[in-house]
């Protein structure tokens, strides 16, 4: 294995070797020992050999045999696109054509790539699949596996080990493997060859290491380990070892149940994390402001949609479309909040039941001009390349990014908003509005216009709410409909007018109805979860958290 | 005395129950008694609307009995209505008999499919009216008084009543969703054939429950009415207007309260139980939390606090809303959207109120 040439850029290499054999023959063996240490390619570097390049292109043509021998002599190589060539070749999506030199392409599902110099090819170069046959086809396997377990990517270094555990591992494989194992880096793929190596010292006749073994496998969270160690557990002739076996079984099922409870958590964590978006900001519309506002689901729908908006005005901006979204989301909902608050609510201070009302006209009217101007189908909101994909812990554990992500956006958001509200001139104007507005006018606040201000950042806040939900649910005219309920139940759960008791219900809620669900169905934990809310409101009207002193009276 | 109290003193009452009782008179004979050739003939599709408009309007009383004399906002009447018109879906259900699309003697056609070997214990006794119109009444108003009883004993009221309201209707509704409650899920309860032995899909039996929800209403109508005149009904206004002073003087608020919602919570029962066989369906969209707000809707834009008003707004919103779904289904939610603006903004009392307006500077 060379360092050099798994850290050197692939240009760079390609510069060093042509250098390398162009030089004089005393240089070139100065050189050798330290960028070539390797003895099996130790005499590669000679100059009659011909370039990567040519190797590839010499694929193309020929008969089997020749190509077996050219990949042989490939194989002897270090470089980076090997792997990929190899990979394709095995899976027959090498594809090549009858031009002098002849292009060299891999076909990914309908994509396809020049394999040499990694650029996009329009599928217009008559390109023909590289015939291999079995034999080859063994030998290609070998030289992959061995390839891919040096690959640059963990996934494919970890996916290569486990295909070794799959397909049996044999002496020479074991040695390749430990050999591997020295120089991994990544504490998935050395866990994955310890269970490889010790699935292979299973088989092994002498009963110790046997039994040493099945220690190490106790510690797996590999499928394999478990098939392998069940195996031994229901057929293995000697007692001893067959007891060891269900030990280390019983000690695997305890680990991945604790996983599973971690999965749970986060699952329970990152459903409260939504239903914090969706709630955060009515906790302040009507926590601190005590506006009944039904038309808030629709607010956090107009921030999804500007999402989608987002993306279709700017299509070459996928990557950053979230990023601009959210200031994006946050002024339009805010501007469409402050016209509700001037326009509507205004009129109703003190008159709950009737804004309840009003703005429930209102989130009909936003549905269904929504539903004019786009349409009533769900629109689709693509998600970034850093946004997608899973964060894989352990076999047992993965993590998607999307909710980690979500669950740390909802926690920001919150800080954020808490600061406004405990460290902002507004935020103090705010509370000292809501606390006594007859003294908050007298000492100079501006009240109706602390009003509107207050009413556009929680709307706003949905608006944000809704970026992270489009990335979520299907971003349509009913979408807010679907959380307005729920916003409610976490607001007065929480305990109106108090952001952490937001924090706290939504937390909980969102753990509660994820435990539940593996044991009621989804359906009836939610109907579990209103009917207890029902129930506790009855308990304590107030909410977990309820505000005391002075500015809990109505 | 007793027609003095309700009725002579209560004029708008008098012409709207008038008018009722009128159409109950007319639009039978008009659609049995006339060729489809004549001018005056009803046709059916029309007797069915005006029939379900009645047991809207009977609904929409029982809304205004509590939120326009007590102020109880409930967000979840439509829980009340749906599950009085469950209760008359079983009993229809139950008169399928074998004549179902599987042919079972007892079970209904979504429990074989279901592979159900028998009768749930609940489903028990629908097979008799007299029974399942007993439960009509019962089940919804055991949940109001239970539920009531919760609510209004730790004094939750206003906005924060209107909120669980509207959950636990929602709730019920994600629960009758389900095929396991046994009430056939998504598509809830319809293939009715016949009611008390008559065909359902008779002409004179559509006229018959016509006729009977007619009636409905004005017994349901006088019977609010007896309630607000009475002693009780000045202490529950009173309860509205200043509940803390109420409950000051002496007065069981909460007990008045609960009753009250208790007996709303049966109105809104009969209304469903007679809207059932009118629509030939009965499915868990019903408890929808829009519907419920809806029929908020109706009382407001009617005039709450008046009972006839609350008729008036049943029908002329219903109207509307048949209106405009058939000619211009897209703008139907703006209108019913500025609606609840404008009613709120514009008309604190309705259109009962705007007649009030016009009258008293008549006056001048």
């Amino acid at each position: 294995m060379n360092p050099l040439c798994r850290i050197t850029p692939r240009h760079t290499l390609h510069a060093l070797l042509l250098w390398l054999i162009c030089l004089s023959p005393l240089q070139v063996s100065a050189q050798t020992p330290e960028s070539e240490p390797d003895a099996q390619s130790a005499a590669a570097p000679t100059t009659a050999q011909p370039s990567f390049e040519q190797l590839v292109q010499q694929l193309a043509g020929g008969s089997l045999r020749e190509r077996a021998a050219t990949v042989k002599q490939l194989s002897s190589q270090r470089d980076e696109r090997l792997a990929d060539i190899f990979n394709a070749l095995v899976a027959g999506d090498l594809l090549a054509n009858k031009e002098k030199p002849p292009t060299i392409a891999i076909r990914e599902g309908e994509k396809l790539t020049d394999a040499l110099t990694g650029t996009d090819l329009t599928g217009t170069e008559r390109l023909r699949r590289i015939p291999v046959n079995n034999g080859l086809r063994t030998q290609l396997r070998g030289q992959v596996a061995q390839l891919n377990l040096s690959h640059p990517n963990t996934d494919k270094r970890y996916a290569a080990v486990q295909r070794f555990i799959r397909d049996g591992v044999d002496e020479e494989t074991a040695s390749l493997l430990r050999a591997h194992q020295e120089v991994e880096e990544s504490g998935r793929v050395q866990d994955a060859i310890t269970t490889a190596l010790a699935v292979f010292q299973l088989q092994s006749g002498d009963r110790e290491i046997r039994l040493a073994a099945i220690d190490e496998l106790s510690g797996s969270l590999e499928q394999e380990a478990r098939n392998a160690l069940r195996g031994i557990a229901e057929n293995d002739a000697d007692a001893e070892l067959r007891a060891a076996a269900t030990e280390a079984i019983e000690s695997i099922q305890g680990r991945i149940s604790f996983y599973r409870f971690v999965e749970n958590l986060f699952f329970g964590l990152s459903l409260g994390s939504v239903l914090l978006l969706a709630a955060i900001g009515l906790a302040i519309t009507f926590g601190v402001m005590g506006v009944i506002n039904m038309a808030h689901g629709e607010l956090i729908m107009i921030g999804a949609y500007t999402t989608w908006g987002v993306q279709v005005l700017f299509p070459d901006l996928i990557e950053w479309s979230l990023l601009i979204a959210v200031p994006a989301a946050f002024l339009i909902t805010a501007l469409v909040g402050i016209a509700i608050e001037r326009g509507v609510i205004r009129f109703l201070y003190g008159r709950p039941l009737e804004t309840l009302l009003a703005t429930f006209g209102l989130s009909l009217v936003l549905q269904q001009a929504v539903r004019t101007l786009f349409s009533p189908l769900n629109r689709s909101v693509s998600s970034p390349e850093w946004i997608s994909g899973a964060l894989n812990i352990n076999p047992v554990l993965s993590i998607t990014y999307t909710r980690l992500y979500i669950l740390i956006f909802g926690l920001m958001v919150f800080f954020a908003l808490m600061l406004v509200m405990k460290r902002t001139t507004l935020g103090l104007k705010v509370r000292a509005v809501s606390q006594n507005r007859a003294m908050a006018r007298a000492v100079g606040v501006r009240s109706s216009w602390v009003d509107a201000l207050t009413f556009g950042l929680g709307s706003g806040v949905a608006g944000v709410a809704g970026v992270a939900l489009s990335q979520l649910t299907n971003v349509g005219p009913n979408l807010g409909q679907a959380y307005i309920i729920d916003s409610f139940m976490v607001v007065v759960f929480g305990g109106v007018g108090n952001l952490w008791g937001t924090l706290v219900s939504a937390m909980s809620l969102g753990l509660i109805n994820n435990f539940l669900e593996p044991y009621a169905g989804a359906m009836l934990a939610k109907v579990l979860v209103l009917i207890m809310l029902i129930l506790f409101i009855q308990k304590k009207p107030k909410g977990l958290f309820p505000q005391k002193g002075r500015a809990a009276a109505d | 005395m007793l027609t003095q109290r309700l009725l002579l003193s209560d004029r708008g009452g008098m012409l709207v129950l008038g008018l009722v009782v009128l159409m109950a008179i007319i639009v039978p004979i008009c659609n049995l008694a006339l060729p489809s050739s004549s001018p005056f003939y009803i046709s059916n599709f029309t007797v069915g609307l005006l029939g379900k408009f009645l047991c809207f309007a009977l609904l929409a009383l029982s809304v205004d009995l509590i939120w326009g004399y007590a102020g109880i906002l409930s967000l979840g009447h439509g829980a009340f209505f749906t599950l009085g018109g469950y209760g008359m879906g079983m009993y229809l259900m139950r008169q399928i008999g074998d004549r179902g699309v599987y042919g079972h003697p007892e079970l209904m056609d979504f429990m074989v499919v279901l592979n159900w070997e028998e009768l749930p214990w609940y489903w028990q006794g629908f097979d008799m009216f007299w029974f399942a119109m007993l439960m009509v009444l019962l089940v919804p108003g055991l949940l109001a008084l239970a539920f009531g009883w919760l609510a209004f004993r730790s004094r939750v009221t206003g906005v924060y009543f209107a909120i669980i309201t509207q959950a636990l209707t929602y709730a019920l509704m994600l629960a009758f969703f389900r095929n396991e409650m046994g009430f056939g899920g998504n598509n809830g309860l319809n293939d009715f054939k016949e009611i008390l032995g008559f065909d359902l899909a008779e002409k004179a039996t559509r006229a018959g429950l016509f006729v009977a929800s007619a009636i409905s209403l004005v017994l349901g109508y006088l019977a609010c009415r007896y309630i607000v005149t009475s002693r009780a009904g000045r202490v529950i206004v009173s309860i509205r207007d200043a509940e803390s002073r109420t409950r000051f003087c002496g007065y069981q608020v909460e007990s008045y309260k609960l009753w009250l919602f208790v007996f709303s919570a049966m109105l809104a029962a009969v209304a469903g139980a007679l809207y059932v066989p009118q629509v030939g369906i009965i499915n868990p969209g019903e408890f929808a939390p829009l519907n419920s707000i809806e029929m908020v809707v109706w009382v407001a834009t009617g005039g709450r606090g008046t009972l006839f008003g609350a008729i008036v707004g049943a029908f002329s919103v219903n109207y509307a809303k048949t209106f405009f779904t058939t000619y211009s289904p897209e703008t139907w939610l703006f209108i019913l959207g500025g609606l609840f603006v404008l009613v709120t903004l514009l008309l604190p009392n309705g259109i009962v109120g705007l007649f009030d307006r016009f009258r008293r500077k008549g006056d001048k």
